[in-house]
C-alpha cells in the first residue's frame, strides 16, 4: 500500500468513527460528542496502523494495550473497535441503552477489545504503568497506549503515575493527550492552566512530542517513532480541536455536553460527507 | 502479624511466580525478606497510594497476583476509588494489605487510626474482607487470599499480637473459627480483638457464664450460619471489634440477625463510637478508653446486655454476674 492510500484509509476510518459517534450520541441523547470528534483521527491511526491487536483473539497475551483514560470518549472507541471487527457495527446502536454492554463511559465487561473500564478521570495512566511494568518484567514486547484528556491532567493521580513511569524506564508506555483546550465548564486555560504543558512532562522525565492531532501523516510518523528515547516513557501532546470535523461544534464548550438533535445530526453528517 | 504475613508471602512466592508486592513507601524492617529475595517482583510505588493501586490493577490484568501494602488508612481510604473501579470492577487479582488496622498506631493520632476501613471495604463489590485474629490466622489468611482469585482486603494488626491458635488450625475464608465453646452467650470478634474476647470469656467462666467465642476473621462474606447458630443456641450475642460500631462486624452481624424472621436474641455491638477522636495513646490505652479492654468488655456486657436477657443473671454484692439461669 502506498503512502497516499494509507493516509486515505486512516482518514476514511476517522470519518466513519465520527459518523458513528454523532449517530450514537444523537440516538442516546448523550453528552461528549465533542471529545469523541477531537480524538477520532488519532484513534483511526492507532487502530488502523499502529496497535498490534487481533479482533479474532482479543485476549492475545502479546497484544498492544490501549486504555482510554478519558472514559467519556467511549463512543469513538466503541466505533473504532466495531469498525475493526471486535464486534458488530450494529451493536453500536445499543450505546447508552438499557441493558447494553456499551456504557456511556468505556467499559470492558462484555465488550471485546476494551482493556480497562474508566470514567472517573485520572485512573488510566496508573493502570497503564502497571501493564507496562508487567510487560518489561515478563520480557514481552507489547506496548501500552494511554489516552488522556487535558482536563484530566488536573487530577493529582496523573502526576503520581507521571513520576512512576520514567523512574521505571517504561519506554513501552505511550501517553497521548487529546489537548483540545476545552474541559467541562470552560476552556482549560481559564480553569486550571496546564501550560507550559510539554515542559511539565519533560521535567517529569518523559520524552515529549507535540503534534497536530488531526494530521494523520504526522500522527502516524510520530507513533511509528516510538520509543522516542530508549529508557524514557513517551508523551505525545496532540493539539486537537474539540468537535473537529463539524463546523458548528468546533472549539465550543457547548458540545462537551449537548447531544446533537436530529437537525444537528443531519447537518453534521452532511458536512462529513462533503469533506470526504 | 505483619511478620507472619511477610513470611507467608515469601513462602508462597517461592512456588508461585505470579506473586508481586507493591508498597507505598512503608514497611521498613518488614518487607525486606520479600524485596531482597524477589527484587524483580517488588515495587516501591512511593508515597502515592492511588498510583500504587492502579499499578497493581494493571499488573494483575496482565496475569499477576499483586499485594499492595501500607499502613492504617493509606492503602484503603486514600485510594478508595482505585480499589472500587480498577480492582473490584475488573475483578483484578489484587490483595490490599493494611498493617495497624484499628488502633495499632494509636499514639500517632487520628490520621493513623484505621477505624472505618472494614465498613468501607465491605461495601465494595466482589472483595473479600479479612481481619485475622492472631499471627496464625494472618499467615493462613495470606495463603487463602492467594488461592482465591480476585480482590481481597487483608486487615492486619501491627506486631506483638498474642498467638491464640496452634499450628494445625483449619482456616477457610468465610468460615468463623469457634475458639471456645459455650452455651450462655456468644462473643464474636474480628481482628486483634480476638485475644480480649477470649480473656473476657475466661473471666465470665469464672463467674459461671459460659461464652462461645467466634473468631470472625472474614467479615465479607460473613459466616451467616455461625451467627444464626449462635442466635439459636446461646442467649445473647455481642460483637467486639477495634473499629467504628457503624458498618463493621457489628453491623454485618446485625444485618443477619435483623433479616432472620424467627430469631430474636439480645444483641450488643462493642466497638469505637462514631465520634471525632481527639484521643491518642497506646493501643492498650485506647482500648481502655473505648471500653474494649477485657474489663471494658465485661462492663459493657453487664450494663447493656444482661438487662435484656430473659434469662436471670445472678449478680453478686460486688456487682459481678455470678451465673445465668433460665
Amino acid at each position: 500500500m502506498n503512502r497516499e492510500s494509507v493516509q486515505a484509509g486512516c482518514k476514511e476510518l476517522a470519518t466513519r468513527i465520527r459518523r458513528h459517534a454523532l449517530m450514537m450520541t444523537h440516538r442516546a441523547r448523550s453528552s461528549h460528542v465533542g471529545t469523541s470528534l477531537s480524538m477520532a483521527d488519532i484513534l483511526a491511526v492507532l487502530y488502523g496502523r499502529i496497535l498490534r491487536v487481533d479482533p479474532a483473539n482479543p485476549r492475545w497475551p502479546d497484544r498492544d494495550r490501549f486504555i482510554l483514560s478519558k472514559g467519556h470518549g467511549a463512543a469513538a472507541v466503541y466505533a473504532a473497535l466495531a469498525e475493526l471487527g471486535f464486534f458488530s457495527v450494529n451493536e453500536l446502536d445499543t450505546f447508552y441503552q438499557n441493558g447494553s454492554a456499551l456504557a456511556g463511559h468505556i467499559t470492558h465487561n462484555g465488550v471485546a477489545g476494551v482493556e480497562a473500564s474508566t470514567g472517573s478521570l485520572g485512573h488510566g495512566l496508573a493502570i497503564g504503568c502497571g501493564m507496562a511494568l508487567a510487560g518489561k518484567r515478563d520480557a514481552r514486547d507489547y506496548r501500552v497506549f494511554v489516552m488522556l484528556s487535558d482536563g484530566e491532567c488536573d487530577e493529582g493521580s496523573i502526576w503520581e503515575a507521571a513520576l512512576f513511569a520514567p523512574h521505571h524506564c517504561l519506554d513501552n508506555l505511550v501517553v497521548i493527550v487529546d489537548y483540545n483546550k476545552i474541559q467541562s465548564l470552560d476552556r482549560v486555560e481559564s480553569t486550571l492552566a496546564l501550560e507550559p504543558f510539554a515542559q511539565k512532562w519533560r521535567a517529569f522525565g518523559w520524552s515529549v512530542s507535540e503534534i497536530d492531532g488531526h494530521n494523520v501523516q504526522e500522527i502516524e510518523a510520530t507513533l511509528c517513532a516510538i520509543p522516542f528515547d530508549k529508557t524514557l516513557p513517551n508523551c505525545i501532546i496532540a493539539h486537537t480541536i474539540k468537535g473537529k470535523g463539524v463546523s458548528f461544534m468546533e472549539d465550543k464548550v457547548l458540545w462537551h455536553y449537548r447531544a446533537p438533535s436530529a437537525e444537528d445530526l443531519s447537518r453534521a453528517l452532511k458536512e462529513l460527507e462533503d469533506l470526504a | 502479624m505483619r511478620t507472619a504475613f511477610i513470611r507467608a508471602l515469601v513462602e508462597l512466592a517461592e512456588s508461585d511466580e505470579r506473586i508481586n508486592l507493591v508498597v507505598g513507601d512503608l514497611g521498613y524492617k518488614v518487607v525486606e525478606p520479600f524485596s531482597e529475595r524477589f527484587p524483580q517482583r517488588f515495587v516501591n510505588a512511593g508515597v502515592a497510594e492511588q498510583d500504587m493501586t492502579g499499578i497493581a490493577a494493571g499488573m494483575a490484568l496482565c496475569g499477576k497476583v499483586v499485594f499492595t501494602y501500607s499502613i492504617s488508612n493509606f492503602p484503603t481510604l486514600r485510594c478508595l476509588e482505585q480499589i472500587r473501579n480498577d480492582v473490584c470492577h475488573h475483578h483484578a487479582d489484587v490483595k490490599v494489605v493494611s498493617v495497624g488496622g484499628g488502633l495499632g498506631y494509636g499514639a500517632l493520632g487520628m490520621t493513623h487510626h484505621a477505624t472505618e476501613d472494614i465498613a468501607v471495604m465491605r461495601a465494595l463489590p466482589s472483595i473479600t474482607v479479612v481481619a485475622p485474629g492472631d499471627p496464625v490466622e494472618a499467615e493462613l489468611a495470606t495463603r487463602a487470599v492467594v488461592e482465591q482469585p480476585g480482590p481481597a482486603y487483608l486487615r492486619l494488626g501491627k506486631s506483638g499480637e498474642p498467638r491464640v491458635h496452634g499450628s494445625s488450625l483449619s482456616f477457610r475464608l468465610g468460615q468463623a473459627i469457634c475458639v471456645r465453646e459455650g452455651a450462655d452467650i456468644t462473643l464474636i470478634s474480628t481482628g486483634v480483638m480476638l485475644w480480649n474476647a477470649i480473656q473476657a470469656a475466661e473471666r465470665l467462666a469464672r463467674e459461671g457464664i459460659q461464652a462461645r467465642v467466634l473468631s470472625m476473621h472474614t467479615v465479607k462474606p460473613l459466616d451467616d450460619d455461625a451467627v444464626l447458630a449462635a442466635a439459636r443456641e446461646t442467649a445473647a450475642i455481642a460483637t467486639i471489634e477495634e473499629h467504628s460500631v457503624i458498618g463493621g462486624l457489628g453491623s454485618a452481624v446485625a444485618e443477619v440477625l435483623a433479616e432472620s424472621s424467627e430469631l430474636r436474641v439480645p444483641f450488643k455491638r462493642l466497638g469505637i463510637p462514631s465520634t471525632v477522636s481527639a484521643l491518642i495513646g497506646s493501643q492498650e490505652y485506647l482500648e481502655n478508653a473505648y471500653s474494649l479492654s477485657v474489663d471494658g468488655i465485661l462492663n459493657s456486657l453487664r450494663s447493656s446486655l444482661w438487662p435484656k436477657l430473659t434469662h436471670k443473671v445472678y449478680v453478686s454484692a460486688a456487682g459481678a454476674s455470678i451465673g445465668l439461669q433460665p
